[in-house]
């Protein structure tokens, strides 16, 4: 359905090259094929216009102009960018969950997979780094959501905090942070419903829990098929609640991925994983090399 | 009232506008390029621009916005499909609240023998619209569910059975093939059916809401769209682009997580919100 960058440069350059030399014009008309190849991506339109603008000064000095294959050329300059913001300027390291017990608190729009990235990365941080960890549920508006998370805890032989019907988030989540200290957990996790970020009410809810919990990472979950909206929640999600980190969720399917880019380039913050299925162990760290690939079609 | 001309700067500028709503490059030109035929050079305002836009909108969607059609057979039978999370099993709660409230008795299956709760999630919804929900243990054969329903469904003469399924990625070939398998079994009990096999878009979605359409559509046969989440911000454009492409029914938008929160899909009002128009 997509047509790859390469394909795309290819042809633009095949009728160039027929004329000789390559001018900066010619480069300008490359990099509109890099601005619908990254729309069609579903990076957001600032965000690709920022990006595109970046490449620019890039792609018009003499490698390009100058190499037998500037199509290729062009591909690796914008491949190499990509990579290099989706990446940033420091490695975030590990999740930082010292000084026990640490909350880590899980956010992002309806359905986007906060629960299960939820039981993931706990099963994660039992399996890989040997902590006791702690999931409460705080969504007291999705139907059987609690029971969800429970469900999950008892698959991944992970903790849950009790449920107790009719208390509000704040009162969980106060409930969760004296259980995980009296039980002497590692790090506990809160899972919040899933809140749009024009919900004033409910964001409010979100800064309120944040405010009780003081969360040592806030995730901010997202769904990797996400449109142009990518940055309306970026923005809003990071400016109202703060959040240190992005998971990207349903990579596992045909998605180009490109809210990936626009995640980083709106917050700043790393992405730190990538869901890659419903299964519990369907989780990974984030490679930029492999998304920046995906999204240019490669 | 100032007035601009509609020249090469105003038609990328609409163009951008239109990208940002998710209707893809190749829609977006399209869309734009057919409001400005006949008009290039005049000056025109902003909301004259809009309104034109708007229209050119309209006129795509208009064909494509029919409410899920009624038909007399007992049971009629309603699949639900759709990636993870999209909406689905919200959806088929709303649409049993409103076929009860038309009179009509309503049951649902609960074919999401996989996700945690998924069970758990749509029994309460039944409660909420006061429709009995058949289920089956978790892990077990969705299609032998379905059969189940079927028989169930045709015993109690009821007038509608809703049939959720799982979440599946349409690149996943074997959770399609389980779906395909759903839809061959209930086929065995009436070959008409289902009779609607509604999948179910999330507005956030960008540009793969293009294959998810073609995908579901090749291997379960769908009949209709659904788009959930067109409370927030994301303005669903990629519905432009599908009407063009496919142009399959849109029965319904989700507007909220509650009951009501399902609304006939209006053109008009999609148009006006698609390109910020004030009506
Ligand atoms: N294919 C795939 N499915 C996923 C992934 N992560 C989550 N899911 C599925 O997406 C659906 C929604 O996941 P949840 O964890 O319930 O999402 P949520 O954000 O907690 O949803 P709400 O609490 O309703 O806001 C479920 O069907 C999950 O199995 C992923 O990485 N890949
Ligand atoms: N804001 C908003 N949220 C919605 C809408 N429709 C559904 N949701 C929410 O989206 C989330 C996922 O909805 P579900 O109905 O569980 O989605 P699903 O497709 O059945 O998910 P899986 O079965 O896990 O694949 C829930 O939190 C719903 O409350 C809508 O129109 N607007
Ligand atoms: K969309
Ligand atoms: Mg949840
Ligand atoms: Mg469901």
């Amino acid at each position: 359905m997509f047509e790859s960058l390469s394909d795309r440069l290819s042809g633009v350059f095949e009728r160039l090259t027929k004329q000789g030399a390559l001018s900066e014009d010619d480069v300008k008309t490359a990099l509109r094929e890099v601005r619908v190849a990254l729309l069609e991506a579903d990076v957001s339109l600032p965000v690709a216009r920022d990006f595109v603008k970046a490449v620019q000064d890039k792609a018009t000095g003499q490698a390009v102009t100058k190499s037998v294959t500037p199509g290729q050329q062009v591909v690796k300059i914008v491949h190499d960018e990509l990579v290099h913001v989706l990446t940033g300027d420091e490695d975030p390291g590990k999740l930082k969950v010292d000084n026990p017990p640490a909350p880590i608190l899980m956010v992002g729009l309806q359905g986007s997979g906060k629960t299960t990235t939820t039981a993931k990365l706990a099963k994660r941080l039992k399996e890989r780094e040997g902590k006791k960890v702690l999931m409460a549920s705080l969504d007291v508006n999705r139907p059987a959501a609690m029971e969800q998370l429970q469900i999950l805890g008892v698959q991944i032989g992970v903790d849950t905090l009790p449920i107790v019907k009719g208390e509000s988030p704040v009162q969980i989540a106060k409930r969760a942070k004296t259980q995980a200290s009296l039980g002497g957990y590692d790090v506990y996790m809160l899972d919040t419903a899933g809140r749009l970020h024009i919900d004033a009410e409910l964001i409010q809810q979100a800064a309120e829990v944040r405010d009780v919990a003081n969360p040592r990472e806030t995730l901010l979950v997202v769904d990797g098929l996400t449109g142009q909206d990518a940055v309306n929640v970026a923005t809003e999600f990071d400016d109202k609640i703060g959040v240190s980190g992005v998971v990207l969720t349903r990579m596992d399917g045909d998605g180009r991925g490109g809210a990936a880019l626009s995640m980083r380039a709106v917050t700043g913050k790393p992405i730190r994983f990538v869901g890659l299925g419903e299964k519990m162990d369907a989780i990974e760290e984030f490679h930029a090399e492999r998304i920046a690939g995906r999204i240019l079609g490669m | 009232v100032i007035r601009r001309e509609l020249d090469d700067d105003m038609l990328e500028q609409l163009e951008e506008l239109l990208i940002t709503a998710d209707m893809g490059v190749d829609t977006a030109l399209r869309v734009t390029a057919n409001m400005a035929e006949g008009r290039f050079g005049k000056k025109l305002s902003t909301q004259e621009i809009k309104e034109l836009l708007a229209a050119e909108v309209t006129r795509i969607m208009e064909p494509v916005a029919r409410p899920m059609p009624l038909y007399p057979s007992k049971p009629q039978v309603v699949l639900v499909v759709g990636v993870n999370g999209s909406g689905k099993t919200t959806t088929i709660g709303k649409l049993a609240s409103q076929f009860r409230a038309a009179g009509k008795s309503v049951v649902i299956a609960a074919g999401d023998t996989f996700r945690a709760a998924a069970v758990e999630q749509l029994q309460v919804w039944g409660e909420r619209a006061g429709v009995p929900v058949l289920t089956a243990p978790e892990g077990s054969d969705p299609a032998s569910l379905a059969w189940d329903a079927m028989e169930q469904a045709q015993k109690d003469g009821a007038d509608l059975l809703m049939i959720d399924t799982a979440g599946r990625l349409q690149n996943r070939a074997d959770l399609m093939e389980e779906l395909a398998k759903i839809v061959r079994v209930i086929r065995k009990k009436d070959p008409d059916a289902p009779h609607n096999t509604l999948l179910v878009l999330d507005a956030t979605t960008g540009q793969n809401a293009l294959s998810q359409v073609k995908t579901f559509q090749e291997l379960a046969d769908v009949s209709g769209l659904v788009m959930t989440k067109l409370d927030g911000t994301a303005k669903g454009g990629v519905l432009v682009a599908l009407a063009d492409k496919f142009g399959l029914p849109i029965h319904a938008i989700g507007v909220g997580e509650q009951i009501d929160d399902l609304a006939p899909f209006d053109p008009e009002e999609f148009a006006a919100a698609l390109t910020g128009l004030d009506r």
